[in-house]
């Protein structure tokens, strides 16, 4: 075939539309994009929806709590160690849970020593009708009351040693809100001789030393406790309100201990209320929502700011490692060869330290601060993951024809890596940044859980901690371990379930399987 | 051939791996002071110094009249030295209990319990996992497999020590029904007298373990492992086997006249276990670490254990091996579980370009 056979002249050639404009034919819908497709997809994932409500309600537990209570973490107060959780709604109405009640089998001694607790104060302790069983116990038979104890009054009366002004301070208290604090104080002499009840505060009652050194009570003919009061010998200054009614004053109300100290029997639930109306930290009658641990301290604080140290923690360490990460792999993804080889060796080693070791060894060498040791932990081996996600999603789309269309064009490097690259790591980017707060939060649990991390400082704790406290109480006191191990297991279940519809709802593969 | 020559690559980039991750810890361990006022009353603080200089890591400086440390790379020199041509891992100075003992020994007489209590619950493991995922995947989405896929979801979720709390709670408290600790060595003398003579510290002791109190006392630990693992397994099992339930070959299968029992044991399951196999393999290297947490709560006489006691009282011998030992572990894991990949799926040919 020659050439010129298939010459057509130019005239021939005649435009299609001249003068109009080719269109493509407009969209009649609107277009989604990835992140609405994925919120959308997100939101038909009903258990994914549920986590994320229960995290929603964790994290302003963990924000919220501690500013709601009037407690803080440093404040504890030993005599009111180990009450029970109590809901006031729940005590006020009588039900018989969660209202600082404990089932309780004692024997004859401390059910008396209960009786009269709730005697001299005139408030409940023995909560439900005792039940009486007889078991032999060491060969004999021995009597052990059942009954529901209320282990806040149970605290009844305690002695205190104040100085004169502190003294004196407490009575005008006392002549001011018209209560009684100053109980009248026991007679030195008569006082139980057994080692254990001498400095118990609540034996008002004459006791004899039964048999194997324990304290037995003595009774009147007509079965009632017989006081030890100390008659009043006009030395115990004291001009406020009679515990007795009548205007006489029958009993000494403090004994002087040396120099300017007064040892003063105070009803501890009136004290408690008088010394933060002194310190003015807005705190009643003693109540604690989630009990106290063995040291004193409100749970439902402790647990709260615990939980908002572990969420700070996480999510800080979360957004630095993805930073780092990203710019890291980014940069390994996008040039490649030689530089990705030898940045890629680097993350091998550094991944494959174990983190015991890891934190072991910073912990060695700073011995300041644990909560910067955790951080700097938590980043050294952190990062690392969310670099081979970056890289990897690089390497996917480094070599797609947009990409060399938009080099063509002149882009600068980092105009490619971050404007026209990096949007396409996002998505699994957000799902590892997510799951990365919850295992941040099971180590440093774990951590501080095992003692290696102390973060017990006044006015820190962690769950972990209060999780070991627990475990050391564990037959006694279960409800010290159970509320640290509720908050974290529904934490870990949600964040897991969170994790899992986020993964989902990014992965486009998965676009359009559930319909 | 080429194998051969992969698994050699392999190996020496391990070696290389162990090497710096090993030699960097001992540096920044050495580079820390010897805490000579660790040392309990009574205790010589000048018998400690000695045996740092007959060691070779103190030195006598006549200049200022003191002992100070020797360069730490000629400690390096001589640990390292130790090490490989004595099998000499050093000498615990700060725990009271090894002081002055050898910590290869120690460490001997530390392992079996942790082996013991990883392998019962990987026994237990893995058959219910994954016969529970199998059951799973064969009823997808009807209510059995929800009813697993929620339960191993809140099994995955929650964290050991929770289960331990649990176990220890309700089965040895409230029932009474198992022992609240693992014994230790001394407490299973005590039970089995005829057995004492067998008792040799610092040696493995292996067939002190194997009896029912041993056993028994060990169930609670191996249980609150287990029940992660038995959720892990069944949910791994469940989502490899419905992905080759689907595949084109089951189709062909049924068509050529298999049954559905035949198709899924001869050919989905052989297929759904070349990932979890190796999974399983790995698991079995890494029993050898143990778990810290478990063995804290139930007063195990292991490794884990021996770890902490090093951490909290800064014994820097115990701590270098014992960290040692971990690291191979945990890289060894890594490199058999990707090596066994070719091993049983000869499709996979490993390091093939």
């Amino acid at each position: 075939m020659r050439a010129e056979e298939h010459q057509i002249s130019s005239e021939k050639f005649v435009l299609h539309s001249k003068g109009g404009q080719l269109h493509d034919e407009k969209l009649e819908t609107k277009p989604v994009s990835y992140f609405r497709d994925a919120m959308h997809r997100f939101a038909r994932n009903k258990a994914s929806i549920a986590a994320a409500v229960i995290i929603g309600i964790l994290f302003l537990f963990a924000i919220l709590g501690p500013v709601l209570t009037p407690y803080k973490v440093s404040d504890e107060d030993i005599n009111y160690a180990y009450v029970l959780p109590r809901n006031e709604l729940f005590y006020r109405m009588g039900i018989r849970f969660w209202d600082g009640g404990r089932r309780m089998g004692v024997t004859e001694s401390s059910y008396s020593l209960y009786r009269g607790i709730e005697k001299e104060t005139g408030r409940t302790v023995i909560m439900t009708e005792p039940e009486v069983r007889t078991e032999e116990y060491m060969g004999k038979p021995t009597s052990y009351y059942d009954f529901r104890l209320d282990t806040y009054n149970a605290v009844g009366v305690k002695f205190v040693l104040l100085r004169y002004e502190e003294y004196v301070a407490l009575q005008q208290y006392q002549d001011e809100n018209n209560i009684q604090v100053i109980f009248p104080i026991t007679d030195p002499a008569l006082r139980p001789e057994a080692e254990q009840d001498k400095t118990n505060a609540n034996i008002w009652y004459r006791t004899k030393l039964g048999s194997g050194r324990k304290t037995t009570v003595v009774y009147d003919e007509n079965g009632d406790f017989i006081p030890i009061y100390l008659a009043d010998n006009g030395t115990d200054r004291y001009t406020s309100r009679m515990y007795w009614e009548g205007d006489e004053k029958l009993y000494s109300y403090a004994e002087q201990k040396d120099g300017n100290m007064w040892n003063v029997r105070v009803d501890y639930r009136e004290y408690y209320r008088y010394i933060h109306y002194r310190a003015g930290d807005g705190i009643e009658y003693p109540s604690f929502l989630l009990g106290t641990n063995n040291a004193g301290k409100d749970l439902f604080t402790c647990l709260a700011s615990g939980a908002r140290f572990s969420f700070l923690l996480a999510i800080i360490v979360a957004s630095v490692n993805l930073f780092v990460g990203a710019v890291y792999g980014a940069i390994e993804g996008y040039y490649g060869g030689k530089i990705d080889l030898m940045m890629e060796r680097f993350v091998d080693i550094l991944a494959s330290i174990p983190f015991m070791i890891v934190i072991t060894l910073l912990k060695y060498h700073f011995d300041v601060s644990h909560v910067l040791v955790l951080f700097i932990a938590f980043f050294l081996t952190g990062w690392t993951g969310m670099a081979a996600r970056t890289r990897m999603q690089f390497y996917r789309f480094k070599n797609q024809e947009y990409v060399l269309v938009a080099r063509t064009l002149g882009a600068r490097d980092s105009r490619i890596m971050f404007k026209h690259i990096f949007p396409n790591a996002i998505g699994t980017l957000i799902t590892g940044s997510v799951l990365v707060i919850p295992s941040v939060i099971f180590s440093e649990t774990s951590l501080s859980y095992l003692g290696i991390i102390n973060l017990n400082t006044g006015s820190l704790t962690s769950v972990g901690t209060l999780l070991a406290t627990g475990q050391n109480f564990l037959f006694t006191y279960p409800h010290m371990i159970l509320f640290p191990s509720i908050f974290i297991s529904l934490l870990m279940l949600s964040f897991n379930l969170f994790g899992n519809g986020l993964r989902d709802a990014f992965n486009p593969s998965l676009r359009g399987t559930e319909e | 051939m080429y194998m051969f020559k992969y698994i050699c690559k392999r190996i020496s980039l391990m070696l290389v791996t162990f090497t710096i991750i090993f030699i960097t810890c001992f540096i920044l361990v050495k580079l820390l002071p010897v805490d000579v006022s660790s040392v309990g009353i009574g205790e010589d603080a000048d018998k400690i110094i000695a045996q740092m200089v007959s060691r070779g890591y103190m030195k006598y400086d006549s200049g200022s009249g003191k002992y100070i440390n020797t360069p730490i790379l000629e400690q390096l020199g001589k640990y390292l030295k130790r090490m490989i041509f004595e099998g000499d891992f050093g000498i615990g100075f700060s725990m009271p209990e090894y002081r002055g003992r050898a910590v290869w020994s120690v460490f001997i007489e530390k392992l079996p319990p942790t082996i013991l209590i990883n392998v019962y619950s990987s026994l237990l493991a893995v058959p219910i996992g994954i016969v529970l995922g199998i059951f799973a995947a064969l009823k997808k989405n009807k209510w059995q497999d929800h009813l697993i896929s929620t339960l191993v979801m809140v099994f995955i979720s929650v964290p050991a020590f929770v289960y331990a709390s649990l176990v220890l709670y309700l089965l040895c408290f409230k029932l009474s029904a198992l022992p609240l600790s693992v014994m230790s060595l001394p407490d299973i003398v005590k039970a089995y007298p005829e057995k004492g003579y067998l008792y040799v510290p610092g040696e493995f002791n292996w067939s002190l373990y194997f009896n029912k109190k041993m056993f028994l006392s060990m169930l609670p630990a191996v249980f609150s492992m287990s029940f992660g693992s038995i959720a892990g397994y069944a949910r791994y099992t469940r989502a490899e086997l419905t992905e080759v339930l689907t595949s084109e070959f089951m189709l062909l299968a049924r068509t050529k006249g298999l049954t559905k029992a035949q198709a899924t044991v001869h050919h989905a399951l052989r297929n759904a276990m070349v990932p979890i196999f190796p999974s399983i393999i790995g698991e079995f290297v890494s029993v050898l670490s143990g778990s810290l947490i478990i063995e804290k709560i139930f007063q195990i006489p292991g490794v884990g254990g021996l770890y902490l006691a090093a951490i909290n009282s800064t014994d820097y011998d115990f701590f270098m091996m014992l960290s040692g030992f971990y690291l191979l572990v945990g890289l060894l894991a890594g490199l058999v579980v990707d090596l066994s990949y070719g091993v049983i799926d000869p499709r996979i040919r490993m390091g093939a370009k």
